[in-house]
């Protein structure tokens, strides 16, 4: 216990019992909690070295899908294989480090007491020593964990997640307790971590955070996915701007001929572009449609339009399960 | 990778919870200083001495509260994610388990050890060879006791623990003759509880005599009733975590 070399990148992942080339995979996952389906038919591969942010608004299903992956919650449908192994047999192994939303720090136990009893659980830990500078609570080592701050304590979670070091991370919602400062600092800490090509996958509802930090993005709303895929592209169909104006005898064909716009929805006189590069719809719009007036071009950012997608796919939702079998 | 580490560091645990220490240890050792020390030398059945009664039962009691609260700390570390977060770690479930018991045990031990010398302070003079055979039917006796610790853990909320545990060790040291020795009905139902076996261990052994066939037997099928019971809890609760 706590001994090792002295940087995070060297050292092995936990990864000698397990097939890491094998990857991730989650196959038609379904979950119900009474009457709430709280997802539906979820099936996500991930290969190893990914970093893939599962983003979604809250009730989305996306700690749901976190808790059968690890093997702690049994889904009614759909199975899960961690690095060609079952959860509980990559877990066994020391393959998997995580770090949930809330609880896991015992009382009566120092920060320092708390990753080293972490630690000696594991095979190849990291040195105890190492993890309290990396994550920044050196200074509060010797004190007792019931006298933590929120934001100390989700600290001390990382702290506990990374001492593992595991082939595969797992975080939810990690930076919830965070202020932006402290948010920047985390990832920043992350990323030096997952250098050494670890697989990490996380849950947020903060799209910055997704793109900031993740190769890939999947996109759940009202527990299934409704996108997956790189993060530039999920990036351009949530994130995008949307041009709003009023024209007569609006023509959807031509509008959706512009360039950069994605989707055009007219409702009586009202039309809506949905773009993916709106300077270029702008132009073009006023280029081509003389009559357009009371232009608009909405910069409410990324949440907003995320916020529009997923409440669409609501809509959607409600109107299929009132609709008569 | 080993659970000796954890082990260490769950005894560590219990020596902080300043709860746990008053009841299991000072409580025991206060009763019977303030009960033992009078009437001392009045025998309570034929060849055995009040004081000499009384230690064993205390003694017996306080290895009792040791491991029942080990194994029930278990509701608060459930409540508190603290048992979801180390099914995220290679500790297995009997690793988990193991470690409760052995520092339930450990405890029990201390326990059993202040008694005895307050014991010889007051005046309890016994051959060797029945301290011996006493602290071992002791440590048998405890084996029900610490499965049904880890039971109440999985059934209580950390709200309900102390009535629950209170009432639930003073039903079964006042039916064992922790304090006196029960008789008539009273003793008929103190017999088929392990804690009866526990609590009468040093008398037996004072008077010249081990457990007779029905104290193993009841100690054996507490213990595998309650572990069969304890098996189902747990896998009740498993797949909600």
């Amino acid at each position: 216990m706590g001994q090792g070399t002295n940087q995070a990148a060297p050292h092995p992942p936990n990864a000698r019992a397990v097939e890491v080339g094998s990857g991730i995979h989650l196959d038609r996952l379904s979950k119900s909690f009474g009457s709430v389906r709280a997802v539906d038919d979820v099936s996500v591969t991930i290969r190893p070295g990914e970093t893939v942010a599962i983003l979604g608004p809250n009730g989305a299903g996306k700690s749901t899908t976190i808790d059968m992956m690890l093997g702690l919650t049994r889904p009614d449908t759909g199975s899960v294989t961690l690095f060609g192994q079952e959860p509980a047999r990559a877990i066994a192994v020391g393959a998997i480090g995580a770090m949930l939303q809330s609880g896991g720090l015992i009382n009566d136990l120092s920060v320092r007491e708390l990753i080293d009893l972490l630690a000696s659980l594991y095979p190849h830990p990291l040195p105890v020593d190492e993890v309290l500078q990396i994550t920044g609570i050196t200074d509060i080592a010797a004190r007792r964990t019931q006298k933590l701050s929120g934001g100390q304590s989700q600290r001390v979670r990382f702290a506990a997640a990374l001492v593992s070091n595991p082939a595969l991370i797992v975080l939810d919602e990690p930076t919830v307790a965070m202020d932006v400062e402290a948010r920047r600092g985390f990832w920043a800490t992350m990323r030096r971590f997952t250098d050494s090509g670890k697989t990490v996958v996380f849950a947020t509802h903060y799209l910055e955070e997704a793109d900031a930090f993740a190769d890939r993005i999947v996109l759940m709303s009202h527990g299934r996915v409704v996108a997956d895929g790189p993060t530039t592209e999920i990036k351009a169909r949530v994130g995008g701007r949307s041009i709003r104006f009023t024209l007569p005898e609006a023509e959807v064909e031509a509008l959706q001929a512009l360039p950069g716009v994605s989707a055009v929805d007219v409702k009586g006189e009202t039309v809506r572009l949905t773009c993916t590069d709106s300077d270029a719809a702008i132009r073009g719009l006023i280029a081509g449609f003389a009559a357009a007036r009371d232009v608009e071009i909405s910069g409410a950012g990324l949440e907003a339009a995320f916020l529009e997608l997923t409440s669409d796919d609501h809509d959607e939702t409600d109107h299929t399960a009132g609709a008569p079998a | 990778m080993s659970s000796l580490t954890f082990t260490r560091y769950e005894l560590v645990r219990t020596i902080r919870n300043r709860r746990f220490f008053f009841f299991s240890l000072v409580f025991p050792l206060l009763m019977f200083l303030t009960i033992g020390g009078s009437n001392a030398n009045t025998e309570i059945v034929p060849g055995v001495k009040f004081i000499d009664y009384y230690m064993i039962g205390m003694a017996g009691w306080g290895a009792m509260l040791a491991v029942m609260s080990s194994g029930a700390r278990i509701a608060a570390e459930r409540s508190i994610g603290w048992v979801r977060a180390l099914r995220l770690t290679p500790l297995s479930v009997r690793g988990y388990f193991r470690a409760k018991i052995a520092a339930g045990y450990l405890m029990a031990g201390l326990s059993i050890a202040i008694l005895y010398v307050a014991g010889l302070v007051l005046g309890v003079r016994l051959p060797l060879s029945n301290w011996a055979q006493m602290t071992g039917l002791i440590l048998v006796g405890l084996i029900p006791m610490a499965v049904l610790g880890i039971l109440i853990g999985h059934l209580v909320t950390p709200d309900s623990l102390g009535p629950v545990m209170g009432g639930t060790s003073a039903l079964l040291a006042f039916l064992g003759g922790a304090w006196f020795l029960p008789s008539g009905w009273l003793s008929t139902v103190g017999q088929c509880l392990p804690s009866y076996w526990l609590c009468q261990a040093g008398r037996l052994t004072v008077a010249g005599h081990s457990w007779p066939a029905q104290g193993w037997l009841v100690i054996a099928a507490w213990t595998v009733g309650l572990v069969a019971i304890t098996a189902q809890v747990y896998r009740r609760g498993e797949g909600k975590s």
